[in-house]
C-alpha cells in the first residue's frame, strides 16, 4: 500500500463521513402553574431574546408546563428555521406572535409536570437531529403531579444542556432555604445522572451566555 | 562515581589525581600526531565541501543570471517591437488617411490654381488712354483770338470734360471689375492655405513618428546586441513596473473586497446561509466565483482587444473570432454588473429585513427606523455593484505587467540569494581550515610539559649532532697528517 492508495482511502473516508450538524435545538419549558402564571410575560422576553440569537437551521419550540406537558399538545410554537435569511426572519415574526397570543390567553394550571415537559422535549430535541441541544426551563422546580401520573423514571439527557431560569423562591422557601436548595440540588442531580449538563441563571438581565 | 573510583587508586587522592593526570598526559602526547590528522582530515574535507558547494551554488547564480539576461532582454525586444508595431500602424493611418484624399486634393488644388490664373489674367490694369487734344489745344491757342480761338477752345474743354467724364466712368467701371475678380480669389487662396497646412501637419506628425521610431529603432538595436545599458534599464524598468503593477493590484484587490462585501450576504438567499464547503460558507464561496468569473471575463475582453497578451491562443484567433469573443465577454459581463446590481438592490432589502425583525423582537418600533434617504445608500450600493465588475476588467493591464516583471524580480532574487549562500559557504569553507589549525593548538595546550621537553631534547641532538662531524674532521686530518 503506498501512499497514493493510503491518500486515496483517506480521501474517501472524509467524503463517506456523515457531516456533523452545527445547527442547534432550543426547547422552552414555561411553568403555567397556578403559583408561577404571573411570571409567563417574563417569559416572553426570554423567548424574544432566543428568537433574536438563533440562526437559519436551528429550531425552537416553546411549550407549557402544565398538569400533563407530556404531549405535543403543550407546543405553543414550534420552528425550524429556514436556510434562507428572509424567510427565518418572516418564520421569527410569525413565532414572536403566536407567543404573544399564548402569553394573552394563557390560564393558570392546577399541577406542574415538569418531568412529562423535559421527555416531551428530549423526545423533540432528538427527532431534529440539532448538533446543539438545549432544555430551557422557566419555573419555579417544584413539581406537583396529579393522582395517577408516574413520573419517577431515568431521563436521558446525553448531549443536552438544561438551563433553570427565573427560579423564584416560593413563600416555604422563605420559611426554609434548605427546601429550594435541595429542590434545585435534587434536579441538578437528576440532570447530571442523566449524562447532561445543569446551569441556573436567576438574573434575566444578564442573558448573555445563554444560546 | 567512576572518578571517585579512580581517586581511590592509592591512599591519596591528591597523588592519584596527579597520577592520572600524568598519565592522561601521556595518553595524549602518544596519540598526539595521529589526533592532529584526525582534525586536519575532518577540517580539510568539510572545509573542500564547503568551498565545492560554494562553487556550485556560484556556477548556478551564473546561469540563473545568463537566463535573467536572456528573459530580460527577451522581454525587452518584445516590448520595443510592439511599440515600433504601433507607430508603424501610426504611421500607416496617417498616410493612408491623406494619401486616400490626394488625388481629390490635388484636383482641387489645381482648379483653384487656374482658376486664380484665369482671374489675374483678367484682373490686369488697362492704363486709360492719353487724351489727343493736347497738340490741337496748343496749336488753336497759337492762333489770332480774332478767328474765334477762344470758341474753340472752349469748345475743346467742353469736350474734353466730357471725354474725362467718360473716361474716368470707364476707368472706375474696370477697377470695380478687376476688385471683383480679386475677391473672387479670396476663397480659392484660403482653401489652397487651409489644405497646405492640413498637408505640413500631416507631414510633421510623420516626421514625429519617424523620429519615434528612429528612437526605438536604436533602443531595440542596443538591446538586440545585449549591451549592458540596455540591460541595466530594461531591469530597472522591470523593477519599476513590479512595483507600480503591485500597487494597482492592491487596489483592485480592495475593490474585489468591496464588490464581494455587496453579493456575499444576499447569496446566502441564493445558495443558502448554513451549509459550508470545507471551512467556508457556501454562500461565502458563490460571491467569490462570480467575481472571480467577472475578473476572468474581463481578461478575456482585454486579450480579444488586443490590449494584453497573457493568453497566445486569443491573440493568434482570426479578426472575426475576436470581434465575436469579444461581443461575448462584453454580453456575460453586463450580465454579471446587472445580477450583481440586484444583489446589492437586495442586499438592502435583506438589511432593513433583519433590522426590522431585531427591532420587532427587542420590543422596538420597527418604524422609527425607516430613514427617508434609504433610498441614496441603496442607489449607491447598486450603481457600484454595477460599475465595480467593468472597473475589474482593468485589472487585467497591471496583472500582465505583475506578471511579466515578476519573472524578472523573482530572478533577480534568486541571483542575490545564490550569491549570499555562496558568500556563506565560502566563509564556512575558509573558516573551517582555520578552525582545524586552532583545535590542534588546543590539542597540544595541555601537553606544554612534554612538548618543551621534546624540543629541548631536538635541540640538544642537533646541537650534538652539528659537534660531531668537526670531532670526526680532526680525527681525519690527524690521520692524514
Amino acid at each position: 500500500m503506498n501512499w497514493r492508495h493510503f491518500v486515496a482511502a483517506a480521501l474517501l473516508l472524509t467524503a463517506c463521513s456523515p457531516p456533523v450538524p452545527h445547527n442547534t435545538g432550543v426547547y422552552l419549558l414555561v411553568d403555567t402553574s397556578g403559583s408561577y402564571n404571573r411570571q409567563v410575560s417574563k417569559a416572553e422576553q426570554i423567548i424574544l431574546f432566543a428568537l433574536s440569537r438563533l440562526q437559519p437551521l436551528d429550531s425552537f419550540a416553546v411549550a407549557r408546563i402544565d398538569t400533563a406537558s407530556f404531549t405535543e399538545k403543550n407546543i405553543i410554537a414550534k420552528a425550524t428555521f429556514d436556510d434562507r435569511p428572509s424567510t427565518a426572519n418572516q418564520q421569527k415574526r410569525a413565532f414572536a406572535s403566536r407567543v404573544e397570543k399564548f402569553v394573552d390567553e394563557t390560564r393558570p394550571a392546577p399541577y406542574t409536570d415538569i418531568t412529562g415537559g423535559l421527555l416531551q422535549a428530549i423526545e423533540f430535541l432528538n427527532e431534529k437531529k440539532t448538533g446543539r441541544k438545549e432544555i430551557l426551563i422557566f419555573s419555579d422546580m417544584k413539581e406537583e403531579l396529579a393522582k395517577g401520573y408516574v413520573r419517577n423514571i431515568p431521563l436521558d439527557f446525553k448531549g443536552f444542556e438544561v438551563v433553570a431560569l427565573n427560579v423564584t423562591k416560593l413563600r416555604s422557601d422563605n420559611f426554609d432555604p434548605r427546601e429550594y436548595l435541595s429542590r434545585l440540588e435534587a434536579w441538578r442531580a437528576r440532570v447530571e445522572k442523566g449524562g447532561g449538563r445543569w446551569r441556573v441563571i436567576n438574573d434575566l438581565d444578564r442573558l448573555d451566555g445563554l444560546l | 562515581m567512576l572518578m571517585t573510583n579512580l581517586l581511590t587508586i592509592t591512599p591519596w587522592p591528591a597523588l592519584s589525581a596527579a597520577i592520572l593526570l600524568v598519565l592522561l598526559i601521556a595518553a595524549l602526547y602518544l596519540a598526539r600526531h595521529t589526533a592532529h590528522q584526525a582534525i586536519h582530515a575532518v577540517t580539510s574535507a568539510l572545509a573542500r565541501g564547503f568551498r565545492l558547494a560554494s562553487h556550485s551554488v556560484a556556477h548556478a547564480e551564473e546561469r540563473l543570471a545568463a537566463r535573467n539576461r536572456e528573459v530580460l532582454l527577451a522581454a525587452g525586444r518584445d516590448a520595443k517591437e510592439r511599440m515600433v508595431e504601433r507607430e508603424f500602424a501610426r504611421v500607416a493611418d496617417t498616410a493612408r488617411k491623406d494619401l486616400a484624399n490626394y488625388p481629390d486634393m490635388h484636383r482641387r488644388l489645381s482648379e483653384a490654381i487656374l482658376r486664380i490664373e484665369e482671374d489675374q489674367e483678367k484682373a490686369v490694369e488697362v492704363p486709360p488712354e492719353a487724351p489727343g487734344w493736347a497738340k490741337a489745344v496748343a496749336v488753336i491757342a497759337n492762333l489770332d483770338a480774332r478767328n474765334a480761338g477762344a470758341d474753340i477752345l472752349a469748345d475743346i474743354h467742353k469736350s474734353m470734360v466730357k471725354a474725362h467724364g467718360e473716361a474716368m466712368d470707364d476707368y472706375r467701371k474696370a477697377s470695380g471689375e478687376r476688385h471683383a475678380l480679386l475677391r473672387k480669389m479670396m476663397p480659392d487662396w484660403r482653401m489652397i492655405q487651409e489644405t497646405l497646412v492640413r498637408v505640413n501637419k500631416s507631414v510633421a506628425s510623420v516626421i514625429e513618428r519617424a523620429l519615434v521610431i528612429d528612437r526605438h529603432m536604436q533602443e531595440y538595436e542596443t538591446i538586440v546586441r545585449g549591451e549592458d545599458r540596455a540591460l541595466s534599464v530594461l531591469s530597472s524598468s522591470s523593477l519599476v513596473n513590479f512595483f507600480v503593477s503591485m500597487l494597482v493590484l492592491a487596489v483592485a484587490t480592495a475593490g474585489a473586497a468591496i464588490n464581494f462585501t455587496l453579493i456575499a450576504r444576499p447569496m446566502a438567499e441564493m445558495v443558502g446561509g448554513t451549509s459550508f464547503i470545507g471551512m467556508f460558507r457556501t454562500a461565502d464561496i458563490a460571491a467569490l466565483v462570480i467575481i472571480m468569473v467577472e475578473i476572468s471575463m474581463g481578461l478575456f475582453l482585454m486579450e480579444s482587444l488586443r490590449i494584453t497578451r497573457l493568453f497566445p491562443v486569443i491573440g493568434a484567433l482570426s479578426d472575426k473570432m475576436r470581434v465575436r469573443m469579444i461581443g461575448i465577454t462584453f454580453v456575460i459581463l453586463l450580465l454579471m454588473a446587472s445580477i450583481e446590481a440586484g444583489l446589492a438592490y437586495m442586499r438592502e432589502v435583506l438589511l432593513q429585513d433583519e433590522l426590522a425583525t431585531t427591532a420587532l423582537l427587542r420590543g422596538e418600533n420597527a418604524g422609527v427606523l425607516v430613514n427617508g434617504h434609504l433610498w441614496i445608500t441603496t442607489m449607491a450600493q447598486m450603481g457600484m455593484g454595477f460599475i465595480l465588475p467593468f472597473a475589474l476588467v482593468f485589472a487585467a493591464i497591471p496583472l500582465e505587467t505583475f506578471v511579466h516583471s515578476l519573472r524578472t524580480v523573482v530572478g533577480l532574487t534568486g541571483i542575490g540569494v545564490l550569491r549570499a549562500l555562496a558568500l556563506l559557504l565560502r566563509v564556512l569553507g575558509n573558516g573551517l581550515r582555520h578552525f582545524g589549525t586552532l583545535a590542534e593548538r588546543i590539542y597540544d595546550l595541555p601537553l606544554f610539559v612534554p612538548l618543551w621537553i621534546e624540543a629541548r631534547i631536538a635541540a640538544a641532538a642537533q646541537s650534538a649532532h652539528a659537534v660531531q662531524p668537526s670531532i670526526e674532521d680532526e680525527s681525519l686530518q690527524k690521520v692524514r697528517s
